[in-house]
């Protein structure tokens, strides 16, 4: 059953929802790599938890204009417009007042949440009775969902997606130099207006398949994933949206395939599952290759140390250093150097002589910035530079030529 | 009737000066909760010189600047860049703000900072074609930078990060360059390429403006000076207005003997 979900064998509604919870995946990763860039991203949570009220006081005036309360699409505008309530009560709270925007997320998210959850229990007690659905709107559940309405997501989905790779430029200048963007021109306040409506969007479109509590997960998640494979902020968008399209394409499978499991948590796992991937394993950012590159550092450090101080006749104390030198081959037992470690030792304190003439010259400035006290010359320079280099090291200072 | 005639003719004369200036502001206010920033400054930037923006800290020398640009909102004031509105002159202007300003560890490169230069050109979805690199890479060159295009902007040092605001403010092609701050902590090496690059964007008929902090610099680099303590307390050439006279009033008490001395030698 697993494998009919993972290629959409389980009929058109299961498919279209799988479909659509990998566009919203896609738009929540892209997206929330400009949140997470401008270092907003818990006002998602806001605007999320922001969205009971909404979608309750949405079932209780469809209840009461005689419909049945359940038609998807009103219960998402109702969502959407406590949660652009929530969102304006968080600018107004944090540029208004003194209240710091941390603050006035806590603020408002609490406070909006608290008076849903009283609604929900209005909706509960009242006759209408199938209230049946609004919980799923906490957690997610696309189990039984109708193909009007998986169309409607599938299709937001793929349009907020669309918008936040149309404003990608004014988006990435607004987070990296809001005063340069707005010097050219550029309205932040209409910038952020736009990142506020796309999060409002995701969150929307979000609320049936992932539930509004874990919704930030979706959109902090991908691009911190991201962040660790690239430095680039083109690539961390398109990582970002593959994470999260790939996240949600498998959470929505998995939960069609066995429909007790709510369809937000598995996404949610499945993109953390993603994200401690690449925190242990990322090539230059990840904490395994930190730790490896910091020790094999540490041992060259030590090595080179250890042949300075053979070069210079001096005794080496340290036991790591010594133990380095005697394995590479460069001392004997005793602490002799071999003939090797001779000539290493040499050629270490040729390439400090070297280096000292690169760093005290402008002129060398982008070899320079690589100095380590580690790295051989030879691999940085060119041969010419590199007899001009020799060429000053046989004229000293003070010695007329 | 006489006095109502020499106001007149100060108007219009007032109005060709702004008319002509690249950057004529009036009677900006600008103000953080009660207490103001910038109280009622008039400026007037002469065309094709380097002016610097001289006050101690706190003097609201970097509040000016950017409430010209609109990056902060007057209290009151009006900004005109040759008679027109700073909105319509947007293209014509280029900023380099407060290298502080950013987060370096911002995942891009060398090379895509000095491409959001051209985002103004490139509109939503122009696409980047190998001229805006060349352009890029030039301007990245002027600056002794190209040897630096892809690495990630966290590994450079003060200095030649903010190189890569000016090659960013370069590749726009600007005819009035403002710029906070640019040589605030550093390195000469920096330093004279930055003050060789300006020199040659004045040589070539720009304008440019620069809030400036080193005192012992402004005669080797400037042509004109403004003095600001809130209110403007001179301007004019460095010759005429860069005196100790009027440096003891921009700064107060707060300008010690000793450096006033060291100054001597280049004070106008």
């Amino acid at each position: 059953m697993i494998w009919d979900a993972l290629f959409l064998g389980l009929g058109y509604n299961a498919t279209l929802v799988t479909i659509g919870a990998m566009l919203l995946g896609m738009a929540a990763g892209v997206g929330g790599t400009f949140l997470f860039l401008r270092k907003r991203a818990l006002v998602s949570d806001a605007v999320a938890h922001a969205t009971l009220p909404g979608v309750g006081l949405a079932f209780i005036v469809m209840v009461a204009f005689g419909g049945d309360g359940r038609s998807l699409v009103g219960l998402l505008l109702g969502g959407a417009m406590s949660a652009g309530i929530g969102l304006l009560c968080v600018s107004w709270l944090s540029t208004r007042t003194r209240l710091a925007e941390d603050a006035a997320i806590g603020a408002v998210l609490s406070v909006f949440f608290g008076f849903g959850i009283v609604i929900l229990t209005v909706i509960q007690a009242m006759n209408a009775g199938r209230q049946a659905g609004l919980e799923g709107f906490l957690l997610g559940s696309t189990a039984g969902m109708l193909r009007t309405d998986a169309i409607v997501l599938a299709v937001s989905a793929a349009l907020t997606l669309g918008l936040v790779l149309l404003l990608r430029r004014p988006l990435t200048l607004a987070s990296f130099d809001p005063e340069y963007a707005s010097a050219s021109g550029r309205s932040i306040a209409r910038i952020d207006l736009a990142m506020m409506g796309i999060v409002l969007a995701v969150t929307v479109v979000g609320l049936k398949i992932v539930g509004l509590i874990l919704i930030v997960a979706l959109l902090i998640i991908p691009p911190v994933t991201a962040r660790f494979w690239t430095e680039r902020t083109d690539h961390v968008v398109a990582i970002s949206g593959l994470v999260g399209g790939f996240a949600g394409y498998l959470g929505a499978a998995t939960s069609a395939a066995v429909p007790d499991v709510p369809t937000g948590p598995i996404i949610v796992l499945i993109s953390f599952a993603l994200f401690a991937l690449s925190l242990l394993f990322a090539p230059q950012r990840g904490v395994l290759s930190s730790f490896l590159r910091h020790r094999s550092f540490q041992r060259r450090v030590h090595l080179r140390q250890g042949l300075l101080a053979l070069a210079q006749h001096q005794p080496i104390y340290e036991g790591l250093t010594m133990r380095l030198l005697k394995n590479a081959g460069l001392v004997l037992a005793d602490g002799v150097p071999t003939d090797a470690g001779k000539a290493r030792a040499a050629k270490a304190m040729l390439d400090e002589a070297r280096w000292t003439i690169v760093r005290g010259d402008q002129s060398y400035e982008a070899a320079a910035i690589l100095y380590d006290g580690l790295t051989d010359l030879e691999t940085l320079l060119t041969a010419d530079q590199l007899q001009d280099v020799d060429a000053r090291l046989s004229k000293p200072h003070g010695v007329g030529a | 009737m006489s006095v109502e005639l020499a106001t007149l003719n100060g108007q219009q004369a007032d109005r060709t000066a702004r008319a002509d200036s690249p950057l004529a502001i009036r009677g900006m206010t600008v103000s953080y909760g009660q207490k103001p920033a910038v109280f009622s400054v008039d400026m007037t930037i002469r065309s094709g010189a380097m002016t610097a923006i001289i006050g101690p800290n706190g003097a609201g020398k970097s509040t000016l600047l950017k409430a010209a640009l609109g990056i902060l909102t007057p209290l009151a004031g009006t900004v005109t860049v040759l008679g027109k509105s700073v909105a319509q002159m947007r293209d014509h202007i280029a900023y380099v703000p407060q290298r502080a300003s950013v987060d370096w560890d911002f995942p891009t490169r060398v090379i895509d900072v000095v491409m959001m230069g051209l985002y103004g050109q490139l509109g939503l979805l122009g696409r980047v074609r190998q001229t805006h690199r060349d352009q890029a890479m030039a301007c990245l060159n002027r600056v002794g930078m190209a040897d630096f295009a892809t690495r990630q902007i966290g590994q450079l040092s003060g200095g030649q990060q903010q190189r890569v605001f000016l090659a960013r403010s370069l590749v726009q092609a600007a005819d009035l360059y403002l710029l906070d701050e640019p040589f605030a902590g550093v390195d000469a090496a920096t330093e004279t390429a930055i003050i060789g690059v300006l020199k040659g964007l004045r040589d070539a008929g720009k304008t440019v403006v620069v809030v400036h902090h080193d005192l012992s610099t402004v005669t080797d680099y400037f042509d004109d000076v403004f003095l600001i303590n809130t209110q403007v307390i001179a301007q004019g050439s460095v010759a005429t207005t860069f005196t100790q006279e009027n440096l003891q009033t921009t700064y107060g008490g707060r300008l010690a003997g000793a450096q006033m001395d060291a100054l001597s030698g280049t004070l106008g």
